[in-house]
């Protein structure tokens, strides 16, 4: 199967729904001539005009609430915000009408919008361009969160976020965006709501996402000469979340460890735990873990970045002493 | 109907729900928050005289009054102030959120200046569309101090939306007033900042009101771009029910503003032009209040919402956190 880049999965996305459905348009910055910084909208604005490819001024709660105003009247705008990091000028609009107008309005009204975007910490940017804000999304009754690690489930899942009659908040990392990945030429949506196993294992569940799951992966790759089996499982939405999937898994494996890059306090991961405690408590026979980012702003030196994010090694040591740790012997960090 | 006395039923609709909503609220029937919207009539009702059932507007949290004057169903609204399940929004919106999109309602909000980018947005679905409809949004002197405003002012005109910017300046934002918060005398100037006209109109004055909106309208209607009115108008009573901000005005402030009011007003020059009667008039004041009467039945006889069903339709709901 041909293999194409994150990114060129996305741009497919938008080109094959802007030509099924005409009420499909774009909003954002620098997404008409120059096809967007990050190259997603490239060819967009040549071949379907400014009224549905709109460049906007920087103006994210403006556009971001035109958007929703567009999606209340039958139109089905994808919005795109640069750095999500930039979301938290257009807050009122994403927190306190797109999610909530649906139900205020008594189904009146219809948001059926994407918003989407990367996040991600690791590139040298400082605090204001390195945050994970997936948590805050799926606290906020009225939204989907969509977070795909694989330029296949980028394809598909935007797909199906964009037909979704609902809000979707659809996270990207950039440092996905150059990675390549199978997909087919033909037309597939992969559903919202449904997670995947990436990796058959006994000793041990990893549930990951969006960048991380990637080195989740290398890390049970690495284990494996270890004699360490792990089971890797990538939610792909947050929410819903497919917590059978995650439940099933602990079941068998008895042990829950969720890697992040979000900072941990309040978060996703903390989210799974309780899931996973409320219905499962018996299946554990180790404390369940959760490892992410700091609970700081993101600092910008080099080293001083790395220091708050859990590194290959500490992924390693934290499988390992999981594999080998049962309830009775609590692991202390 | 003779269409000043109808200009005169909207507004006298208006003033006589808000009193019915006042005493509804004392009684528990309307609990939270509720905003009057007396004073004010003339506003809501000389924008929505010039506008065609199929153009948009969309509403503040001070927002009765543009619904009736949409052509909003009074038993539909006074449900929902009342949380009944026959209500506009079936008891999910409550006073501050009025959605009905059938007359071109495309919502209240309890954000102030957070409607106005939806109203860019309705817009901009009307020219995707290409239709002449138009849209009005309506906001508060207290709102065009939300970067929100600015935003939609200069998308607006960027992109020659069909969109009137249409400023109820009631000379206060919640207890504080205007000139404590605003850089330049009026609103409308703000409008040269952003390419398009600006207009002050007496917003006491209903027919003023539709004439300058008409202007605006046509100009929209034509291609030519959004426009911006503001309506100098007065709010005679407090900010909400649990605040007492009007009793803190300046001496005669509000008796001022009464001496100008906009029901009199029109009735003046109903009783002088010979269009109307004393007696005409007693008897359309009658007419309105009987249809209130039914509308109050209607809600007080209506059902709750169904919170099992209501469960049942968001599966998301976590209940089981719940209980």
């Amino acid at each position: 199967m041909r293999q194409i880049r994150y990114t060129q999965a996305l741009n497919e996305a938008l080109h094959e729904e802007m030509e099924r459905d005409p009420s499909v348009m774009q909003l954002g910055e620098d997404i008409g001539p120059y096809g967007g910084v990050w190259e997603i909208h490239r060819g967009l604005l040549s071949k379907f005009g400014p009224m549905r490819v709109r460049q906007t001024p920087i103006s994210e709660c403006g556009f971001i609430g035109l958007a929703v105003g567009a999606a209340m009247s039958g139109l089905r705008p994808v919005v795109e915000i640069m750095y999500i990091d930039f979301i938290t000028t257009a807050m009122d609009q994403v927190i306190n009408q797109a999610a909530k107008l649906p139900l205020m309005s008594g189904g009146a009204v219809k948001v059926p919008l994407v918003i989407r975007g990367e996040q991600g910490s690791g590139t040298r940017e400082a605090a204001q361009h390195s945050q994970n804000l997936e948590s805050w999304f799926v606290h906020t009754p009225g939204l989907k969160v969509v977070m795909p690690s694989t330029p296949y489930d980028a394809k598909g899942l935007l797909k199906s976020a964009i037909r979704d009659d609902e809000p979707v908040m659809f996270l990207e990392h950039r440092l996905l965006y150059g990675e390549k990945g199978e997909v087919p030429e033909g037309e597939y949506v992969v559903p919202i709501g449904e997670g995947i196993v990436r990796r058959e294992g006994k000793d041990l569940t990893v549930v990951s996402t969006s960048y991380f799951l990637l080195k989740v992966l290398e890390a049970a790759q690495t284990l494996e000469a270890e004699g360490i089996d792990v089971e890797v499982i990538d939610p792909r939405t947050l929410m819903p979340l497919d917590i059978n999937l995650i439940v099933n898994s602990v079941q068998k494996t008895g042990k829950l460890l969720v890697v992040q890059e979000a900072t941990v306090v309040a978060s996703m991961g903390a989210e799974i735990v309780r899931q996973v405690v409320e219905t499962a408590f018996d299946a554990l026979q180790a404390t369940p873990r959760v490892i992410g980012n700091a609970h700081v702003p993101m600092p910008y030196s080099p080293v001083l970045e790395d220091t708050c994010m859990p590194s290959r090694g500490d992924l390693l040591e934290t499988i390992r002493q999981m594999a080998v740790g049962t309830r009775s012997k609590r692991i202390v960090s | 109907m003779k269409e000043r006395l109808r200009l005169l039923e909207l507004m006298v609709t208006i003033r006589e729900f808000e009193e019915l909503t006042r005493r509804l609220y004392k009684e528990h029937v309307i609990q939270g928050a509720l905003h009057l919207y007396i004073g004010e009539e003339a506003t809501a009702v000389g924008a929505c005289a010039a506008l065609r059932p199929d153009d948009y507007i969309l509403s503040t949290h001070r927002g009765h009054g543009h619904c009736i004057a949409k052509g909003g169903d009074l038993k539909k609204m006074l449900a929902e102030l009342a949380g009944r399940r026959t209500g506009y929004c079936r008891g999910r919106g409550g006073s501050m959120h009025l959605f009905a999109p059938d007359i071109g309602l495309m919502g209240g909000n309890g954000i102030v200046g957070g409607g106005i980018p939806l109203a860019l947005g309705v817009a901009y679905a009307v020219r995707y569309n290409e239709t002449d409809q138009v849209v009005v949004c309506f906001f508060s002197d207290g709102a065009s101090n939300q970067g929100t405003w600015h935003e939609s002012m200069n998308m607006a005109a960027l992109w020659n939306l069909p969109l009137i910017f249409l400023c109820e300046n009631n000379q206060y934002a919640a207890t504080t007033p205007v000139a404590d918060t605003l850089c330049v005398p009026d609103v409308a100037r703000r409008a040269a900042g952003y390419g398009m006209p600006g207009e002050v109109v007496d917003g006491m004055d209903v027919e003023a009101v539709r004439e300058a909106t008409a202007r605006a309208v046509s100009r929209a209607r034509l291609g030519e771009g959004p426009s911006l009115i503001e309506c100098v108008t007065f709010r005679y009573e407090a900010h909400c029910m649990v605040l007492a901000d009007h009793r803190k005005r300046p001496k005669g402030e509000t008796e001022r503003w009464q001496g100008h009011d906009p029901i009199d007003l029109l009735e003046k020059r109903l009783l002088n032009d010979k269009q109307a009667t004393s007696e005409e008039i007693a008897s359309l004041r009658q007419s309105v209040l009987d249809k209130l009467q039914e509308a109050e039945f209607f809600a007080r006889e209506s059902e709750f919402p169904d919170p099992e069903e209501f469960r049942a339709e968001h599966e998301r709901g976590n209940w089981q956190c719940v209980r």
